[in-house]
């Protein structure tokens, strides 16, 4: 987990070589209530850092995903598309987003770690 | 036999009556009507005809009015009660408007009637164009969009075309405050630009030197909503409007809140390029599922030449309507909408305009703030204000008078149901945590306000109690209990379907 950075916008996101996988936090989960719909990118879309990339929605709000870092889509997660429910269950676990082919590895600089997040959502309370 | 919740030998509970669905209480062979068989005639939809049956219900004459009217009493309306989601979703509607609309005259016509004989409904039109021209201090309005956010389309895509003209194609962004309406950004990406939010400052309003630090050449235009949508005027409008325009860019003013200005601030002397106007907010027309909307478009003398076809001029031979384009009369935008426009929302909104006159309309905006300062004032000291008043038409509360007390806003919408209120808008706006948003609007009297603050406080006191099952349970008395919302999100059920044979039947 020590790979695991964090975004000031609730993502998350693990890099394992190139790629890195993205989701959104328990503390976001946990904020929108229940999750009803996901809407994902398609792979081979580009993004540039800080573009709105998937929706989630909830019985509250829809809100914007946004990714953290530049790359290219690789894959998007089907499984929390069919049941949104996991977005809840498991947001930093299971419930991935989507991966992304990183464009620069250096953005992931500018993220939190673990404390650096925890430390964050203290200021928010 | 199924139980009921009231212990009633038909589920009914005195008046309020259990209803099926129609599917469920038709059977074949009923109908209110004896209609010949058909013909026997030879095919000719080349294999395309229904193969199986229709499915349609069969029910009797009395069966189906029951039906319906049984539905209709389960209904929440205006005509029942105060409704304080305000005007966005329903308003009164007086009732001269309705008798006016109905007049043979003008009820009676075609849109492809000769103008020479509509001569009285092109006269309306232009009316109702010039008061609105007037009310808005604007040289030019736009009449066909049928609604408040295909007016916006109207106005960003004027804005396009105007930029288009220019050859400015490196302006493609626009600009959206966190306080303005959530179809703004909507409209600007429809019409293929990238939106970008501008910050709310600690009042509520527009963080003006965060404005002015993104304008630039790369921005089209901005969309402000004013009085935004926390109820509160945005009182640098003039100040934005000059640095947008030295930015090179437009200026939107989404107008569905103006409703709270009218007859007293001109959006035109603020320096706007355009403007639309939702009649049925601010002129009384009907409006959530009691009628099409109607979203007329003010025009700055920038912006009037890209205005949609058609509209009505002042001809040698009377009133004519301009339906191409020819000449210097140009239009890029082409047709939003077949015909006219809203005619029976026209006819509506000029008799609220003709019957109060400017005085009268005048005085709607300031009862209607003065209501909703009235709520605010009066429900501060037990529910949570996010901003200062005085506010405008709206009374913005936020959820912090229920942290730790287990209760939701929801649950307090829930509740205000088993009192007999329709409930406010909640979580919207969304700048700030767990919104009531309640509109009044001015034709509710001191008594109903009174009623409906003295609900709130109980219910804000109960809260304080710590009465959490109360919220919970929430609502008892309506027809049916709670219902499981993400359920219902998750795994909707669409339509209704013939129950499964009796398996013991079939054995």
């Amino acid at each position: 987990m020590a790979d695991r950075k964090f975004s000031k916008d609730h993502e998350w996101i693990e890099v394992d070589g190139a790629v890195g996988t993205i989701g959104i936090t328990d503390y976001a989960q946990g904020q929108l209530g229940d999750v009803v719909f996901v809407e994902l990118p398609e792979p081979g879309r580009k993004l540039a850092k800080g573009d709105a990339a998937a929706v989630v929605e909830s019985v509250k709000a829809a809100s914007e995903v946004y990714t953290p870092v530049s790359g290219e889509v690789t894959a998007g997660n089907q499984a929390i598309v069919d049941d949104p429910a996991k977005v809840n269950a498991e947001a930093e676990g299971g419930a991935w987003f989507f991966k992304v082919k990183l464009a620069d590895p250096g953005e992931l600089g500018g993220l939190m770690d673990r404390t650096a997040y925890d430390a964050f959502l203290k200021t928010l309370a | 036999m199924s139980t009921n919740p009231h212990g009633t030998i038909t589920g009914n509970r005195g008046l309020q009556l259990e209803e099926p669905l129609i599917f469920e209480q038709g059977a074949d062979g009923r109908s209110g009507v004896d209609l010949p068989e058909p013909p026997k005639v030879k095919s000719r939809l080349g294999g395309l005809e229904r193969q199986g049956a229709i499915g349609l219900p069969g029910l009797s004459e009395p069966q189906a009015i029951r039906h319906y009217t049984r539905l209709s009493q389960k209904n929440y309306a205006i005509d029942a009660g105060m409704y304080p989601l305000g005007s966005c979703t329903m308003k009164h509607n007086p009732r001269l408007n309705e008798k006016l609309v109905r007049l043979g005259g003008l009820a009676d016509l075609h849109p492809l009637q000769p103008v020479s004989t509509v001569q009285g409904a092109l006269e309306l039109i232009d009316t109702l164009a010039h008061w609105l021209k007037t009310l808005t201090g604007m040289p030019a309005v736009a009449m066909s969009p049928a609604a408040g956010a295909q007016g916006e389309l109207c106005g960003v895509m004027a804005m396009k075309a105007a930029h288009d003209a220019k050859g400015n194609s490196k302006r493609v962004r626009i600009l959206v405050p966190e306080s303005a309406h959530g179809t703004n950004p909507a409209t600007a990406a429809a019409c293929g630009y990238q939106v970008e939010a501008i910050p709310a400052d600690a009042r509520g309003r527009v963080d003006l030197a965060a404005l002015k630090a993104r304008l630039g050449p790369d921005v089209a235009g901005i969309m402000i909503t004013n009085p935004n949508t926390c109820g509160l005027f945005e009182n640098d409008m003039i100040e934005i409007g000059r640095a947008v325009h030295a930015a090179g860019g437009f200026f939107y003013c989404d107008g569905a809140n103006f409703n709270a200005i009218v007859g007293r601030v001109r959006p035109g002397d603020l320096g706007i390029d355009c403007m639309h106007i939702n009649l049925h907010k601010t002129f009384s027309t009907p409006h959530g599922g009691g009628g099409p909307g109607s979203g007329p478009v003010v025009l700055s003398a920038a912006l009037a030449p890209y205005a949609p076809l058609p509209w009505v001029v002042h001809g040698k031979d009377g009133f004519a309507l301009v339906e191409q384009t020819e000449g210097t009369a140009r239009s890029a935008t082409g047709r939003l909408k077949a015909f006219h426009g809203q005619m029976g929302m026209f006819v509506r909104a000029l008799a609220y305009m003709m019957s109060h006159g400017a005085d009268g309309l005048r005085q709607a905006a300031g009862d209607a703030v003065l209501n909703a300062n009235y709520v605010l004032a009066r429900l501060s000291d037990v529910m949570s204000a996010p901003f200062p008043g005085p506010c405008m038409h709206e009374a913005l509360f936020d959820d912090r008078f229920l942290n730790g007390s287990g209760v939701s806003t929801l649950d307090i919408a829930k509740a205000m149901i088993d009192e007999g209120f329709h409930p406010m808008t909640m979580y919207f706006p969304l700048v700030v945590h767990g919104a009531f948003l309640i509109e009044p609007t001015e034709s509710e009297s001191k008594a109903s306000l009174d009623q409906f603050i003295a609900v709130m406080r109980g219910l804000a006191e109960r809260v304080k109690k710590g009465d959490t099952d109360h919220f919970h349970q929430a609502p008892r008395y309506t027809p049916r209990r709670r219902l499981d919302e993400t359920q219902a999100a998750r795994k909707p059920v669409l339509r209704w379907r013939p129950p499964a044979p009796d398996k013991q039947a079939a054995e």
